[in-house]
């Protein structure tokens, strides 16, 4: 057991391997950093986080070390002393804070950055009030051009190197340097080589300024009308935890939320920059039906009980000509919902998973310079395109002990087989879609098809009804990860006006009262399906529950 | 004192001095022979040790102790690193052994080498020494086809192969870790410490990084012996526990406002007064000097009046200089502006601060924007308060940064603001304007 004595107060850490910097936060002491990112080497040349250290003597006094050292860099052993709010320690951080302004440009004003800029932060809390520099400042021009998504403002910078190692350690593909030297180094690619991996939107995060912004993201908000929630990533079946930041209902970004328990501290740009068909305009925003060999908007209330009657109907024919389609963008508690809904009408209906979309092999991280993945792998960008398969496999599993594929669905209706389909789809847009228009024309060989999605497609096209679906990010609700691990979604944005969750649906579908609520769905949930019985609380915590 | 009589320069000037034949008929690889013969490398470590040898490059760390530092009974591969990005203004004694006498320092490489079992030498050459390069090179040649380097050196069964490696022409490769880092082809940027090169170095194995007047001396220590190597120069400071003395011959050379600017070998502890008056033939125009710079601009300033400081690695530091450094002196006569002479120090570091560590990197470039302010005729009272705040507040000392750079940056700045403070007051309340040329802009 080692214990620290951050600024006076006694911190036990234990046996773990920590730097000054971790050890100080565990007692509660912030320490001022840049440089130093726990996934990343440690350089200490930013020289913020310096602080007065010392050594407990084996007599009990304590052996001040003459000068100032940076905390990233020293080790907490048993009996280390912090001090880092001694008179030295605050001048060498204002110091360090005085020399980092002295060439940056103080653009706040039209700086993307600026209300969660670091430097400003750290200024504020640390800093001087005014600058005692008169000159001109160094002023290199700005560097539109460093990454197809990415633009380096390279006056802002204050040289934390984060972005460069970020490139040679994680991505492996080492696109970013240093470049010149002294006060003129400045960040930048190799000519004609951008900063275009698929990793390259976290630089992006990893700046502690305004240097390096997201073109995405560029002079859309001022951060400070954002609000931040919690959720997971729908694009992958890596499930990344990330933070949505929305302004009125309109998602505006996402970031990668820290969780060593799903991916770590980052994110790929295909999750990163993929979510802006929740704002589309192209959304089907009300439910349709089809009348007169047209789909004509109708409103829930004449849609829900002709739905409700029509599959009664056809379950009533055949039960087994009856496919429940589920697609594994639906949260766990939506597919446990649906699933009981038609499982209720008759044990003989099917459920299906809906096409689970792959593209190529897992993606891992680092590369080689000639593209070729190293060991240890820091970040996998999944080949299965989607949030919870997992998830929505255990609970037809439950529901039918198997798992039926959407391609024996198409045939059968192919086939003319089928009375009713109800695809609970619900997928993002992207290329080559869900369904192709063969598939949609044999699916629409079934009189009863029913389409619920987030935007049109050609099975929407030919469907009897269309439902409009919520995307990940306008419900609640639980995906399971590649490795089991469940994650709460939280609802950041409302979805659009006349749409329903997809879980609201189906509970009127079940003719069942009240609004949904995840967390006793979720409850419900674990309590008939054994794999989901750690969640029998109903609550997740932001790391998620590892299901086993 | 008697006439000191050359050793490390001895061969300079002579005729095919950098031939392995004349070097030989003078007695050359003598030291090498005896050693591989009679000595075991333990033997050698603890000879230079005896012999109080301190690293020439500027720090003055005990070369023998730091050989002691490498990890017992490593399977190796261990490496030499020798420095020669001479880099300090105003030094080029290593230069003159190289370009004169590079078997003699080849020697000394051999030696390290074979001291501390290194297999490989890497002898880091800064750009601008091209000649120094193409000697060396013909020197490693006929070494090697001698038998003196390669495969089982003199038949004894020790190997070691020599590489030449050129910088790129930055300052920071001669810091020893920046060297490495250059060595292994990456931008030069000084390692944060520890591990120390002795533990992990070059390419992550321990590796000694020396000097190359370092070296040349070792091979006289192993020739002439420990006591001849003791018998010259400054004993400890009783007064000073922390001092191992300062033994041997050093190279020093004289430059700036001198009739005859050059490099002189003498026994370490010799005064600045002696150096100008007597080797460096007074100041020009008959003149008076108004300051030097004792060892390389980063040891920082002395004035006139401080000229009877002995040039050990000690003396110095009893006049708030930073230390002995290279042993190149740079006079600077009386119609000298301070302004224009703390310009010139803080253009050259601005220039030359790698740009790593924030205070270095923006402290340096304040300072030149300063000192040309104060030389244009702008200067604040204020910005010499600034100045010499910063120069207090920049370097391994104060701990605000990885590399000594800034410590060599700040020393000259705030021992030229203390010492020649009435001088700089006056110049701002004047608002003088500089009449030296402008020095041409680096960037």
């Amino acid at each position: 057991m080692a214990t620290v004595h951050v600024n006076g107060q006694a911190v036990d850490i234990g046996t773990e391997k920590l730097n000054l910097i971790e050890a100080a936060d565990r007692g509660g002491v912030f320490i001022p950093h840049y440089c130093w990112h726990p996934a990343l080497t440690v350089v200490a040349s930013c020289r913020m986080c310096l602080v007065e250290v010392g050594d407990t003597q084996p007599d009990g006094s304590v052996k001040m070390q003459p000068r100032v050292v940076p905390a990233c860099q020293t080790p907490a052993k048993d009996g280390t002393v912090v001090v880092t709010n001694s008179e030295r320690a605050k001048y060498a951080q204002a110091q360090t804070l005085e020399s980092l302004l002295i060439n940056h440009p103080l653009d706040c004003p039209v700086c993307d950055k600026a209300g969660e800029c670091q430097l400003q932060d750290y200024t504020h809390k640390f800093g001087r009030a005014e600058s005692r520099m008169i000159d001109e400042k160094f002023a290199p021009p700005n560097k539109p051009n460093i990454g197809a998504q990415i633009e380096l403002f390279t006056d802002r910078c204050i040289m934390c190197t984060r972005c460069v190692r970020f490139t040679r350690e994680i991505s492996g593909t080492a696109e970013l340097l240093v470049n010149h030297r002294g006060e003129h180094a400045e960040i930048d690619i190799f000519p004609g080589q951008p900063c275009d991996n698929k990793l390259a939107g976290n630089v992006v995060d990893l700046c502690p300024v305004g240097a390096l912004c997201s073109k995405d993201f560029l002079y859309k908000q001022r951060v400070w009308y954002l609000k931040s929630h919690d959720s997971v990533c729908a694009d992958c079946s890596t499930g990344c935890s990330v933070h949505v930041d929305e302004n009125k209902d309109i998602l505006y970004r996402l970031r990668p939320r820290e969780n060593p328990l799903a991916q770590g501290h980052f994110m790929c740009d295909e999750g990163r920059f993929g979510f802006h068909y929740v704002n589309s305009k192209e959304r089907i925003l009300r439910p349709q039906l089809r009348r007169d060999g047209k789909l004509i908007p109708a409103t829930w209330e004449d849609v829900l009980p002709a739905l409700r009657r029509d599959i009664a109907q056809a379950v009533k024919q055949d039960g087994s000509a009856v496919v429940a389609v589920l697609s594994p963008f639906l949260t766990c508690e939506e597919g446990y919902l649906l699933a009981r809904y038609f499982k209720s009408l008759s044990g003989e209906v099917r459920l299906a998973l809906g096409p689970v979309p792959t593209v190529g092999e897992d993606d891992t991280y680092p590369k080689d310079r000639h593209g070729k993945p190293v060991e240890p792998v820091k970040f996998t960008i999944r080949a299965e395109k989607c949030p919870n398969r997992r998830g929505v496999e255990e609970v037809l599993r439950h529901f039918q002990g198997e798992v039926i594929g959407f391609d024996d669905v198409v045939r059968l209706s192919g086939e003319g087989r089928l009375k009713a389909v109800y695809a609970a789809a619900g997928y993002p847009p992207r290329p080559g879609g869900w369904v192709s228009a063969e598939q949609a024309a044999a699916l629409a060989k079934t009189p009863l098809l029913v389409v619920q999605d987030i935007l049109p497609s050609p099975a929407s096209a030919l469907a009897k009804y269309v439902v409009p679906a919520v995307s990940f990010a306008e419900k609640e609700g639980t995906f399971v990860n590649h490795a089991g691990l469940a994650q709460g979604l939280r609802r950041a944005v409302k979805p659009p006006a006349e749409c329903h969750t997809d879980g609201q649906v189906f509970l009127d579908l079940m003719e069942r009262r009240g609004l949904v609520h995840a967390p006793t769905i979720r409850a419900e949930l674990a309590r008939d399906v054994p794999f989901f019985a750690p969640l029998a609380s109903g609550t997740i915590d932001a790391l998620g529950v590892m299901l086993k | 004192m008697p006439e000191y009589e050359p050793v490390l320069l001895r061969r300079v000037g002579r005729p095919n001095s950098q031939s392995i034949d004349t070097y030989r008929a003078d007695g050359g690889y003598r030291a090498l022979e005896k050693a591989v013969a009679q000595l075991t490398p333990e033997q050698v470590v603890d000879q230079v040790k005896a012999s109080g040898l301190r690293g020439r490059g500027g720090a003055g760390f005990p070369t023998g102790l730091k050989w002691t530092f490498l990890p017992k009974n490593h399977p190796g591969p261990i490496y030499l690193a020798v420095n020669g990005d001479e880099s300090e203004p105003c030094t080029f004694n290593n230069r003159v052994l190289l370009e004169e006498d590079p078997h003699q320092f080849l020697e000394g490489v051999i030696l390290a080498a074979y001291a501390t079992r290194a297999w490989v030498a890497y002898i880091y050459l800064r750009y601008e020494y091209g000649r120094c390069y193409r000697t060396l090179e013909k020197a490693v040649a006929e070494a090697y086809a001698q038998g003196l380097l390669g495969r089982d050196i003199l038949g004894k069964g020790f190997h070691l192969d020599v590489h030449l490696a050129r910088g790129a022409g930055a300052y920071i490769c001669g810091e020893e870790t920046g060297l490495l880092e250059s060595l292994e082809g990456k931008r030069a940027w000084p390692r944060v410490k520890p591990p120390f090169p002795a533990v992990e170095g070059a390419f992550r194995k321990p590796t000694v990084v020396n000097n190359i007047e370092t070296l040349a001396c070792v091979t006289h220590i192993i020739d002439r012996g420990v006591d001849w190597f003791k018998s010259m120069g400054v004993p400890p400071d009783p007064k000073n526990p922390r001092d191992p003395g300062s033994y041997g011959p050093k190279l020093y050379n004289i430059s700036g406002h001198v009739n005859k600017p050059g490099t002189v070998e003498l026994p370490l502890g010799v005064t600045v007064r002696e150096l100008i008056d007597k080797y460096g033939g007074g100041v020009w125009k008959g003149r008076k000097a108004k300051g030097a710079i004792p060892g390389g601009i980063s040891m920082g300033i002395m004035t006139e009046a401080e000229f009877d400081t002995p040039l050990d690695f000690n003396g110095p530091g009893k006049v708030g200089c930073l230390g002995l450094g290279t042993g190149a002196v740079t006079v600077f006569d009386e119609q000298t502006s301070i302004a224009d002479v703390l310009y010139n120090i803080t253009r050259f570091f601005s220039h030359e601060s790698c740009g790593q560590c924030t205070p270095c990197r923006e402290g340096t470039g304040w300072m030149m924007k300063m000192a040309d302010r104060i030389r244009r005729g702008d200067g604040r009272l204020e910005d010499l308060k600034i100045l010499e705040e910063i120069g207090n507040a920049i370097g391994i000392m104060p701990g605000t940064t990885i590399c000594g750079l800034a410590d060599g940056a700040g020393w000259p700045v705030k021992n030229a603001i203390k010492k020649f403070r009435p001088e700089f007051e006056s110049l701002i309340r004047a608002g003088t304007k500089s009449t030296s040329l402008q020095l041409v802009s680096a960037h």
